[in-house]
């Protein structure tokens, strides 16, 4: 250290690259080779994990398009005073008593006398057969309209009426003739009274908004089941999750990377979050199965009771993201902001919270992304309830009536026994990944607008 | 051997003492980090501490404004009295004392925020003024007194992150003049600027002495000789020498110093 040092011809070169620069040495070889290998490996691994995507957005595609499209009959139907208001009033409660059994007649009927005018008929096909083409759906709907604006009564009105799913299979290709022989559900005369009125233009398939907007519905009428119930309570849930992480998140980050004192109290704790980060999630549905609703008593179903236990499920991941979020802001911040007498709060939150605020809003979004696609704690608080009433506005104490959720409707829907709830079943998963991509955008999105340079 | 002074006297010789610093000790964990520090730090004048890397010194800088207090494996004992009062008195408020004292630091850290900004913070979180024409006027006199004002004053709306380096230390030194600080910590301002950014600062802290008491850090030696008027010479944790610049440069009494400036050890 205090020697001086040699000058470097004194030194003798006892070792160093000898030969030409136009050769590549032995070793050079090697060490190429071997980054050429791990480049190849690299790329390999890509090339796997996008031909996975593919495959799988593929198949959820090919199955699953499908369902946002219904064969749909458009027929002219006169609302017949003399069925929907006997009492000739228009009073809506009157009206109310008449129900969907008279509809279901009116709708059968004007089908039959529309067929019969256009010269469609099948031999050998029963009016019946005919009428049970209609969707048990369709009734309903029509009665809907006619409570809604009385005015229709007396009316000629274009319906546009379901059939039922295994016309709608029949016409998606999911059901052939030689299949529904064995079918106590559709005849063949159905069939060919379906290929009649693809033909004369009276049956179509029609993009089918009701898919996202409707409730469930039974196995009897696969056609009008729809999202909407567990659409709202993925969004109430989203919500709440929202509301009740953010805030204990990054309370508890700040406290935990600002604050806290680093002693063996401190270490348990941090240990303990990222052990619960690990816990699986149907642990925490049995944690939230005894707490919420065996012991203070919340109703089972309700988007709150979800919200709670994947907030419990979220916290920790979400705590770990802005933790490391914090700690990413450089220290020199820190310095400059304590050098020039801001206290440490005025430091956190003038400075470091700022910077961190992109991580924190990414990691966020990103832990609500995975809470979105969580079922098994939803299975067990019972949201996998069938509901097929929507639940209120959020101001009416919509978080405490029944709900279900996306990925348990998808559950729920492949586990049934009507091939048209599989297709159902893709179309859901859909939706809840057009809901990933645009939260995910969402965050990219705000990490930009948010980011600074230091 | 000193005397508490007045401190609101406002017309203060150069021999008037503004930090006395008795037996400091600062332990990092295990390691002793520094031993026993007495130093009498005079008001309007430039004070530079040199030694080799480790030696305690940047230790000891932050010991003075408290900023040690954030390491939370850091002991300080001893006593540093600033104008007489025990700075590590339970009573103190390491927050306030950094108003009084403060702070440049090695590595320019502009916030991410406008020119405008870095200046004004300190003087708003102090509440230090009433209205926007009086922040508007210590922003530019301190922009003037760091000798940035001319360069910025048509882009203060700007991002301070976005200025050449020594532009963002001269920053940094109008966001610390700014507060008012009667002492002013300077952690190796220059090591991360060119000759030319280097001689501004330098020329700055002359300018600077006229209103506070600077205490410089610094690497090198010869920028200790430009800038400062007395030197502390660290070595290994121990305060070796501490005398008059000239003396210490040209005359040193310890044999380490002597080493040390001659280029023998370090």
């Amino acid at each position: 250290m205090t020697d001086i040092s040699p000058t470097p011809a004194a030194m003798p070169r006892t070792h160093g690259l000898s030969g030409s620069l136009l050769t590549e040495s032995p070793l050079m070889k090697s060490r190429n080779a071997a980054e050429a290998r791990f480049r190849s490996y690299g790329i390999a691994a890509i090339v796997v994990a996008l031909l996975t995507l593919a495959i799988m957005l593929f198949t959820i595609l090919r199955d699953g398009t499908s369902a946002f499209f219904q064969a749909t009959l458009s027929y002219p139907v006169l609302i017949d005073g003399a069925i929907v208001d006997k009492g000739g009033k228009a009073d809506p409660a009157e009206m109310a008593k008449v129900t969907t059994i008279s509809y279901a007649r009116l709708l059968g009927d004007s089908l039959i006398k529309h067929l019969a005018d256009k010269g469609i008929a099948v031999e050998g096909m029963t009016p019946k057969e005919v009428t049970d083409m209609i969707s048990k759906d369709a009734p309903a709907r029509l009665r809907d309209q006619v409570l809604a604006d009385p005015s229709l009564v007396g009316k000629t009105i274009n319906v546009n009426a379901f059939v039922g799913g295994r016309i709608d299979g029949y016409m998606k290709g999911r059901l052939t003739r030689e299949s529904s022989a064995n079918d106590s559900n559709v005849t063949p005369r159905q069939l060919d009274m379906a290929d009649k009125m693809i033909e004369a233009g009276i049956l179509r398939s029609k993009f089918n908004w009701s898919f996202v907007t409707a409730p469930d519905a039974s196995d009897l009428r696969p056609e009008a089941a729809g999202l909407g119930v567990a659409l709202i309570g993925t969004l109430y849930m989203m919500f709440l999750v929202l509301i009740f992480t953010l805030p204990i998140g990054v309370a508890a980050s700040i406290y935990l990377e600002e604050f806290a004192p680093k002693n063996w109290f401190t270490d348990l704790i941090e240990v303990n979050i990222s052990n619960l980060a690990a816990v699986p999630s149907i642990v925490f549905g049995i944690l939230g199965l005894a707490i919420f609703i065996n012991f203070a008593g919340l109703p089972a179903s309700a988007p709150l009771v979800g919200a709670l236990v994947i907030t419990l499920m979220t916290l920790p991941t979400i705590i770990i993201a802005t933790r490391a979020s914090i700690r990413a802001v450089p220290p020199s911040i820190r310095d400059a902001a304590l050098g020039v007498g801001a206290s440490k709060m005025q430091t956190v939150f003038h400075h470091v919270l700022p910077l961190a605020m992109p991580g924190i809003l990414t990691g966020t979004i990103l832990g609500l992304a995975s809470a979105i696609g969580e079922t098994g704690p939803l299975l067990l608080i019972g949201m996998v309830a069938f509901v097929t009433n929507y639940p209120a506005g959020p101001l009416d104490g919509g978080f405490l009536d029944p709900a279900s959720a996306l990925p348990v409707q998808v559950y729920s829907w492949a586990s049934r026994s009507d091939p048209a709830f599989i297709e159902r079943s893709s179309g859901a998963i859909i939706v809840l990944l057009i809901l990933l991509v645009i939260m995910n955008v969402s965050a990219i999105l705000l990490r930009r607008r948010f980011e600074r340079r230091w | 051997m000193y005397d508490t002074p007045n401190s609101t006297e406002a017309s203060v010789s150069q021999t008037h003492i503004k930090i006395a610093a008795r037996g400091v000790q600062v332990h990092y964990g295990e390691k002793h980090a520094l031993k026993d520090v007495d130093v009498d730090i005079l008001d309007k004048t430039v004070t530079a501490f040199i030694g080799p890397s480790g030696c305690g010194k940047s230790t000891f800088l932050r010991c003075l404004n408290r900023m040690n207090d954030t390491v939370s494996v850091a002991r300080v004992s001893g006593e540093i009295l600033l104008d007489g009062e025990d700075i590590y008195d339970k009573r103190v408020d390491p927050v306030q004392l950094r108003a009084k004292v403060g702070m440049v630091f090695q590595k320019p850290n502009p916030f991410p925020k406008s020119i405008y900004d870095n200046v004004a913070y300190g003087p708003r979180i102090h509440g230090l003024t009433k209205s926007k024409a009086e922040l508007d006027e210590i922003v530019e006199t301190s922009l003037k007194k760091a000798a940035l004002w001319n360069e910025v004053k048509d882009r203060l709306q700007e991002t301070g992150t976005g200025l050449s380096g020594g532009q963002q230390q001269r920053l940094c030194i109008a966001r610390a003049v700014a507060t008012a600080p009667e002492v002013l910590l300077m952690d190796e301002p220059c090591s991360a600027l060119d000759p030319i950014a280097t001689a501004q600062v330098e020329e700055l802290i002359d300018e600077l002495r006229s209103t506070f008491s600077v205490v410089i850090v610094t690497h090198s030696m010869q920028q200790a000789a430009r800038v400062s008027q007395k030197t502390a010479f660290f070595h290994l944790g121990n305060l070796v020498e501490y005398d008059a610049t000239q003396t210490i440069f040209t005359n040193p009494k310890d044999p380490r110093t002597e080493s040390y400036i001659t280029g023998r050890i370090g």
